[in-house]
């Protein structure tokens, strides 16, 4: 079947969280060494990575990166080691200032604030979570869930309940009173978890937070993360180097290498077109399936069709299309919008073709409307 | 001569120091001008130092002074409450009767009263400035040369100018153990702090701490076992510098030993000096046993 699969918008899949404060990055850029000044004006003249390095002995970590984080969304920084995803977190709650450019929360640039102001900032603005998890040795889980709210002065009288509730939450209930040394690495990471989430704060920083845990204990806390975010609706800035786990968890996924970002999108986007051959390199082994939305391969409907009887919804996964269609034995579906709206028809030939056609860049056939 | 030279001239085959007369006046200029300035300065000195010497002289009548029956229980009780260990307590007990068996009782409290003390002075002065010393790598390039000299510099040398500054006595005894034994304290602590994970502190500062929330809940927790060592390394240096310490005035098991040297009495300083030994290893195991105890959630860890 060479006929090209239809692609329909789905923004209207997309509530759109208002009334709260994204980040915004602007033309950032950060350069690594002794006097970085000396040579922004270069580096943004063209001047490249290796020359840099070479000729001038410094390191460019990042080139004009404009990104903006939605709030109450999962945005995913995606890159190899090196690629600057670190760095680039890191600027969002000022642990590193950049060389120029600007992080804009609820109206204030993260980089231009005080000392004073970005330990408020820090303190009720944002928690992060590490990929080694960064707990204190000789604190219990109890007292570590603690931390951000002793840090805020927050007495322990009313931070312990608060405490308590969220370590619930991450399924380690009866643990309170062990050290770090005595749990498994999964289990130290939801209490890293439990301590970002106990701080309330709007954006939760997550630094490669699941890269050190075996991969069944990631699916796990993959799941985790999705369920409390599903009620929580936090701005949610996750870093990883795994593109499986950057489709499961992101609503947006940025692509870092070198410094510079790729392409932004939905993993939809950047697995039906990607943006250049190193990221169609990238996509090629991802499975499908599993990315690819119900809506996206949806046929228009031509006037007079007849309905199939059978629908399933739009913001579902081939995977799962396929299984609800092969269990009700039909070829044909109606597929529904998030309001129940009939967004178009599918056929099992249509999630068969979509799930093995793969992607090429620059945007290939799949890409005419 | 000549053929010594393996026939060079004079100036390349011996080395043209400078002359005999020059020495002589900047040796005299120097230690003429540095004894009038502790001269013109000698009663602000000795006030700055009565009290000290005061201090000093109380701790020792309380040391050797009280009924042995009683300082014997303060002493047991003071290993249990940081050792939390029957066998120290035990082995304590035994090493403390035998050294007052053998008669040197009075002299071995003078030596715990001096070092006690100066290992509180040395922890004092050296965890401040090891913390300063681990925040600024500037402090800490002029910091380290510094400790290089006192560690290296034969502690006779700077016997010289205390000696001159404050007399014979305690107090410059005391000021010759702090100066030997601080060093272990400041570099261990440095070092101690500057090990700790990045990522931690790290998380510490993402959280919003200040300067002192991260010192007191992450570096000084999480470097506590090197600076243990650094205690304990402490408590050693001024065991073993009481001995020099007795050449200023310093008694105890010190001046016995010294004495002992100066006579050949084999069997006195050999028992002199055991007794330090049994003193060394009780401070050893006991603030050991403390430091472990410090640390109880590395107990039955797995990673």
């Amino acid at each position: 079947m060479t006929e090209a699969t239809p692609i329909l918008p789905v923004e209207d899949d997309d509530e759109a969280v208002t009334g709260r404060s994204g980040i915004e990055i602007r033309n950032l850029y950060k350069i690594f060494g002794p006097e970085p000044e000396r040579y922004i004006a270069a580096v943004k003249a063209g001047l490249t990575k290796t020359d840099l390095n070479r000729k001038h002995g410094h390191v460019l970590g990042l080139t004009d990166i404009s990104l903006s984080i939605p709030p109450g969304r999962i945005t995913v920084i995606m890159g190899l080691s090196g690629s600057g995803k670190s760095t680039l977190i890191r600027h969002i709650n000022g642990l590193i200032a950049p060389t120029t450019g600007e992080v804009i929360h609820d109206g204030a640039d993260v980089c231009r604030m005080t000392p004073a102001e970005l330990r408020d900032f820090r303190r009720h603005k944002t928690a992060m979570v590490f990929q080694k998890f960064a707990l204190l040795p000789h604190r219990t889980v109890l007292e570590n869930t603690c931390y951000g709210l002793d840090i805020q002065g927050v007495p322990r009288r009313d931070s312990e309940p608060v405490a308590r509730h969220w370590i619930v939450r991450v399924g380690l209930k009866g643990y309170e009173g062990s050290y770090p040394s005595q749990l498994s690495g999964g289990m130290q990471q939801r209490v890293g978890l439990a301590r970002a989430l106990a701080n309330d704060a709007d954006i939760l920083l997550m630094d490669e937070a699941f890269s050190a845990l075996d991969p069944l204990i990631r699916l796990d806390m993959q799941a985790i993360l999705l369920e409390l975010q599903s009620e929580l609706h936090k701005t949610i800035v996750f870093i990883t180097h795994d593109l499986d786990e950057a489709l499961r968890l992101g609503d947006r996924i940025a692509i870092l290498r070198d410094g510079r970002l790729e392409q932004v999108g939905t993993g939809q986007d950047i697995v039906l077109r990607p943006a250049n051959d190193y990221i169609a390199a990238f996509v090629r082994e991802v499975n499908r399936a599993r990315v690819i939305r119900a809506a996206t391969v949806a046929r228009p409907v031509a006037a007079g069709e007849e309905l199939p009887q059978f629908s399933v919804p739009g913001t579902e996964v081939l995977e799962t299309v396929a299984r609800h269609m092969t269990t009700a034995g039909v070829n044909h579906a109606r597929v529904l919008g998030r309001q129940g709206q009939l967004r178009g028809t599918i056929a099992i030939s249509d999630v068969l073709t979509a799930m093995v056609t793969p992607a090429t860049a620059p945007a290939g056939p799949l890409a005419k409307g | 001569m000549a053929s010594d030279c393996w026939s060079l001239p004079e100036t390349l085959c011996r080395f043209p120091a400078m002359e005999a007369k020059t020495l002589r006046l900047m040796r005299k200029t120097i230690d003429d001008g540095f004894r009038d300035i502790v001269r013109s300065w000698a009663d602000t000195i000795d006030a700055a130092t009565v009290p000290l010497q005061m201090f000093l002289n109380a701790l020792e009548r309380a040391f050797a002074g009280s009924p042995w029956v009683l300082v014997l229980a303060v002493l047991l009780a003071a290993v249990w409450a940081t050792s939390r260990s029957w066998k120290i307590v035990l082995g304590t007990a035994i090493a403390l009767c035998l050294i007052g068996w053998v008669g040197l009782w009075q002299d071995t409290m003078v030596t715990l009263a001096m070092v006690s003390f100066c290992t509180v002075v040395a922890v004092i002065i050296g965890l401040p400035i090891g913390i300063a010393a681990a925040r600024s790598d500037r402090l800490q390039r002029i910091v380290s040369p510094v400790l290089d000299v006192m560690q290296t510099l034969p502690s006779f040398v700077y016997l010289i100018p205390v000696v001159v500054i404050f007399g014979i006595g305690k107090v410059p005894g005391m000021i010759a153990v702090v100066i030997y034994a601080v060093p272990p304290m400041i570099r261990l602590t440095n070092l101690g702090i500057r090990l700790v994970d990045r990522e931690v502190t790290e998380a510490a500062e993402a959280f919003g701490s200040s300067a002192r929330q991260k010192l007191w809940n992450v570096q000084l927790p999480l470097a506590l076992p090197t600076i243990m060592t650094g205690v304990n390394q402490t408590i050693m240096m001024s065991l073993s510098m009481v001995v020099v310490a007795s050449m200023v005035g310093v008694g105890g098991l010190g001046k016995n030993v010294l004495q002992a040297i100066n006579n050949q009495f084999f069997t006195v300083g050999f028992l002199n000096g055991f007794a330090l030994v049994a003193i060394a290893i009780v401070f050893d195991r006991s603030s050991q046993a403390f430091g472990l105890r410090l640390q109880k959630h590395r107990e039955a860890g797995h990673d």
